[in-house]
């Protein structure tokens, strides 16, 4: 310890003559903290750290002569590794900026840490909309998606596209009960109906016994409120029971561009997803998958995309305040400047910590429509930004007022 | 199991004692001074870790039965602990006696059940035992969270008064928990009591034909084990204001066994070397990337063919001294 | 009228028969595991790994070398019979004179090894295996739509499992073997190459859970977890139906099935925990378990 603050002090005394800004330790760093070895390490993972990088060369950070650092670790979806993580970053390596932070029970931890010791917390990975409802906090900035807009978008936008009555496949997890209760809220103001719903142990692979009793109910949608292999593995077995050929859909409520990749299209096809990125979206959007994708030799998922996204944006605001250790003012900063980047185009970030971008629900082709590899979807509808989030005074977030 | 320290079925001569004494003060020392060179988080996780391996150790080394169920206790009285501090705001030692309450409950029950069995059955029932419980603690949302866990636990004010905030406040509370917890078990083991349990490991008909209880006996060291587990749970999730899952898992289980197995079982040392190295081994491997399963797998896989005694156990064969 | 607790009995029997076709994945799998137990004494934790490096092999032997679902059925369940004999050679003959937990340790470490392998080589998402052509589409069976494949599963692993038994119980080979766990010496010295016979055993029986991988790769995704979580389950099974026991875990891994199928209709969040509530039961009742004797 004493050690320590002595070279700081020393630090401080030679840089103070600089002209440059005072960032903590004299560089920002930015810590990815994900899932490197388990179930979401594919939808973030080894992804989200190349998409750091790719958000810090972008940036021009070295030009700026402003000094980015990155590291990573893996959080293996438990929540007290992702707590005990974060304080050793925060506290003992100098990180200003955890980003990713996929699961929703390694963000809600980092949330309150990154709370506690006044840092940055930019979840892109984690799905629970609490994190800017009751549990919002203004040291955190949710990005990418949350439970409310795959809800929101899937369940309204398939009731309007005749989708009346839905069954739900839920697991049985906070987050299924989450996206459950949110769609079904959707649905019915939508005017549509739900039928009924199996709640399945987390994990499960055998699907057929609730497909079954999803197929029996005669529901239009059969929506899926898991995630991961349990999404992938019911849409496969679904195949195998013919439930598309019966005339049944499948909504998948938390569908990554890498699971319909390892389901295959043939599988796949007819799928109706809710996603607030998809590669090939625009000129800009491809220019930029096809970097990623050339050093990943995968797509990147909205969650990789998020990371991206907000990886920028941060840096951004550090470069407008050119200070980087009191968290708050950082978000703060990040909150009062529009964003904008090649992603997910123009948007902003709310007081309650939601960065706020169009949605897309979009269908999963056919193997023939598909002409190249990783084309897989066909856009439906574009919800737009302001309707794609829930709105601010609903969450409940003390931060509103 | 049971051959797995034969030698060390021998009462603690004098000259035992008096190494232990030794090796007891270098530890102390070295927790009072490790927070100065170490993260005192990181030193926290490895105490909680350490005291639970010690409790599962008094188990499996001394009473020869092994749980494949103790994660029920460690998470379980995280749960209650986390929920006290919580919902019930109370003082963080009220709320670690809670957990270990609820553990020593839970203890009781299961306990009843499985010890009427032995080695693997004794393991499965455990096992089962454990997985029910896992069950509860994904069902009861409204108690535990589910798999968001119950965040953002307070830490509180010991008796009131001081801050645990603190770090050096907490850290002492743990360090004197761990150290307390470590010395009540070594007591426990040079007990009459500890004697007549490894009594019951080496032959268990001997025992009874000794006119031993030999069921009250082995209940009363899971029970005793299992409370030990728990105070080590409640302790980690005030550490981490956290309470999740994972500690309910049964691969929770699997990695305590591994921390004994590593740092020697049957040894009263062994778990709190083999804990120190598997969290180091965790927190290094966890910031290189991938790859704490596999290294983790190695570990198990040497330990198994090349020291099946432990490194505390090796070296206390070495040194022909219990350690 | 055609209603059992307010279950329609068609839908009903279509459950059961789900249960069934689930019941013949653990039965085959508690199989090789109870021929490892009753012939090895050894706890194999590492056979979920072994389940997905068999369905892996299917993938592979398809996009690689182009070679389809019939092949595969052979040869993956051969290839890692190998491994597994290599497995025994290497590690697991140095354990037969310690106490069985040791084992037990030594396969979990191994399974956290092939699993942590595999997951860095091919990522958590998994690949897509499709069902072989002939077995593709399904029938209608009066109260429910059965697809082909996985009434091929049910027969498959009714042959496979009574294959096995009539293996070990009733042929010379089979003899020796049992006569090889309770005297090996005494084997030895009628010069019968027991450590060889043991070897091929664990090969044997690793090799079935190998064949069940093959037999899921068409209907779950071929996935470096997918063996993880299945492992317990199980085990489970095995210690119900008495450990060593093969008539014992083939009746109790239909049955389980079964049982966990209707779970999966009036409770379906417990249906993961009733078999270890059914297992502690069976414990306590009958500690040696359903088939098990002591």
């Amino acid at each position: 310890m004493f050690k320590r603050s002595v070279f700081v002090a020393a630090y401080l005394a030679l840089s103070a003559g600089a002209a440059h800004a005072e960032f903590s330790g004299g560089v920002i760093k930015i810590g990815v903290l994900t899932d490197l070895s388990g179930t979401y390490s594919d939808i973030s993972g080894q992804g989200s750290v190349i998409a750091t990088q790719m958000a810090v060369e972008d940036f021009g950070a070295a030009k700026k002569g402003m000094k980015v650092e990155i590291i990573s670790a893996d959080h293996q979806n438990k929540g007290d590794v992702a707590s005990s993580i974060a304080r050793q970053w925060y506290d003992r390596d100098g990180v200003d900026a955890i980003v990713d932070l996929v699961t929703s029970s390694t963000a809600l931890a980092v949330n309150q840490v990154a709370k506690e010791k006044n840092k940055v917390a930019l979840v892109s990975g984690a799905a629970s909309s609490d994190l800017t409802g009751k549990d919002c906090t203004p040291n955190t900035i949710h990005w990418a998606y949350d439970t409310w807009m795959l809800a929101n978008g899937t369940g309204s936008a398939i009731v309007k596209t005749g989708g009346k009555t839905w069954y739900f496949i839920t697991a049985d997890y906070a987050f299924g009960h989450a996206l459950e209760r949110d769609t079904t809220a959707a649905v019915e103001k939508a005017g549509g109906k739900v039928l009924g719903s199996v709640r399945h142990p987390f994990p499960s692979s055998d699907f057929s016994s609730f497909l079954l009793q999803a197929q029996a109910s005669k529901a239009q949608i059969i929506g899926l409120a898991n995630a991961g292999a349990d999404t992938t593995n019911a849409i496969k077995q679904g195949a195998e029971f013919g439930i598309t050929r019966g005339g049944q859909n499948f909504a998948g409520l938390l569908v990554f561009i890498t699971d319909v990749h390892a389901l295959g299209l043939n599988t796949a096809q007819g799928l109706i997803v809710t996603t607030s990125f998809y590669w090939d979206l625009n000129d800009q959007t491809r220019a930029w998958s096809k970097r990623f994708f050339e050093k990943h030799k995968r797509m990147p998922t909205m969650v990789q995309a998020g990371v991206y996204s907000s990886v920028l944006h941060y840096l951004k605001a550090v470069e407008k305040l050119k200070a980087d250790q009191d968290g708050a003012k950082v978000i703060a900063q990040m909150k009062a400047m529009p964003t904008d980047d090649p992603l997910f185009g123009k948007g902003r970030v709310r007081q309650d910590g939601r960065k706020i971008h169009p949605a897309y629900l979009v269908e999963v082709k056919k193997p023939a429509e598909s002409k190249a590899p990783w084309d897989y979807y066909k856009i439906r509808t574009t919800i737009p930004a302001d309707q794609a989030f829930r709105p601010e005074k609903e969450g409940g977030c003390p931060l509103v007022k | 199991m049971a051959n797995a320290a034969p030698t060390l079925a021998a009462p603690a001569g004098a000259a035992d004692a008096k190494l232990h004494r030794i090796a007891f003060a270098v530890m102390a020392v070295a927790v009072a001074l490790a927070p100065f060179a170490f993260y005192p988080v990181f030193l926290m996780k490895a105490m909680c870790f350490a005291l639970f391996a010690c409790a599962f150790n008094l188990l499996l080394g001394f009473g020869g039965l092994l749980s494949f169920g103790h994660a029920m206790f460690f998470g379980g009285a995280g749960y209650f602990c986390a929920h006290a501090a919580k919902v019930w705001g109370l003082t963080p030692e009220l709320a670690i006696l809670a957990g270990a309450g609820a553990a020593a409950l839970v203890g009781s029950v299961t306990g009843l059940l499985a010890i009427r069995r032995q080695g693997i059955y004794f393991a499965m029932i455990t096992l089962a035992l454990a997985q029910m419980i896992y069950f509860f603690a994904v069902q009861a949302q409204w108690f535990t969270g589910g798999e968001d866990g119950i965040q953002g636990v307070p830490r509180g004010k010991l008796f009131g008064l001081v801050d645990l905030s603190h770090m050096p406040a907490m850290y002492s509370v743990v360090a004197v928990i761990f150290l307390g917890g470590f010395l009540l078990i070594y007591r426990i083991i040079h007990s009459p009591f500890g004697q007549v349990l490894k009594a019951i490991r080496e032959h268990e008909p001997r025992a009874v034909s000794l006119g031993y209880d030999t069921d009250y006996y082995k209940l009363l060291a899971f029970v005793l084990s299992a409370t030990l587990a728990g105070v080590a749970g409640a302790t980690k999730a005030l550490v981490f204001q956290l309470a999740s899952l994972t500690d309910v898992h049964w691969t929770m289980s699997g990695e305590v066994v591994l921390i004994a197995l590593l740092g020697g079982v049957g040894t009263v040392f062994g778990p709190v070397v083999g804990a120190l190295i598997i969290v180091t081994m965790q927190d290094y491997f966890s910031q290189l990337g991938a790859g704490v399963t596999i290294a983790q797998g190695v570990v198990f896989v040497i330990c198994v063919l090349a020291f099946r005694r432990g490194i505390v156990g090796e070296l206390s064969r070495v040194l022909k001294r219990s350690l | 009228m055609n209603a059992i607790f307010g279950i329609p009995t068609q839908a009903l029997f279509g459950q059961l028969l789900i249960g069934l076709i689930n019941g013949s994945f653990y039965a085959l799998l508690s199989l090789g595991l109870a021929v490892i137990f009753g012939l090895l004494n050894i706890i194999n934790f590492a056979h979920g790994a072994l389940y997905m490096m068999g369905a892996f092999g299917a993938y592979f032997l398809l996009t690689k070398f182009g070679i389809g679902y019939w092949w595969a059925l052979l040869i993956s369940p051969l290839a890692v019979g190998l491994i597994g004999v290599a497995i025994e050679r290497l590690m697991l003959a140095r354990l037969y004179k310690l106490d069985p937990l040791y084992g037990l340790l030594l396969t979990f470490g191994l399974a956290l090894i092939i699993q942590g392998l595999f997951h860095n080589e091919y990522g958590s998402s998994g690949m897509s295996y499709p069902v072989p052509q002939a077995l593709q589409g399904a029938k209608d069976v009066g109260f429910m739509f059965l697809p082909i494949y996985r009434g091929w599963v049910i027969a498959v692993s009714l042959v496979v499992c009574f294959g096995v038994w009539f293996l070990i119980e009733k042929t010379k080979l089979g003899s020796y073997l049992r006569a090889a766990t309770e005297n090996p010496g005494l084997v030895q010295a009628f010069g019968v190459n027991v450590p060889r016979m043991i070897t091929l055993t664990y090969g044997f029986g690793v090799a079935l859970a190998a064949l069940a991988g093959v037999m899921a790769a068409p209907i779950y995704q071929v996935n470096p977890l997918m063996g993880a979580d299945l492992i317990i389950v199980v085990f489970a099974v095995v210690v119900i139906g008495g450990m060593g026991s093969i008539m014992g875990s083939i009746v109790t891994g239909f049955g389980l099935g079964v049982i966990e199928g209707l779970t999966k209709v009036f409770y379906p969040q417990a249906s993961n925990t009733a078999i270890f509530i059914i297992m502690v039961i069976v414990l306590m009742f009958r500690p040696a378990g359903l088939f098990g004797q002591r």
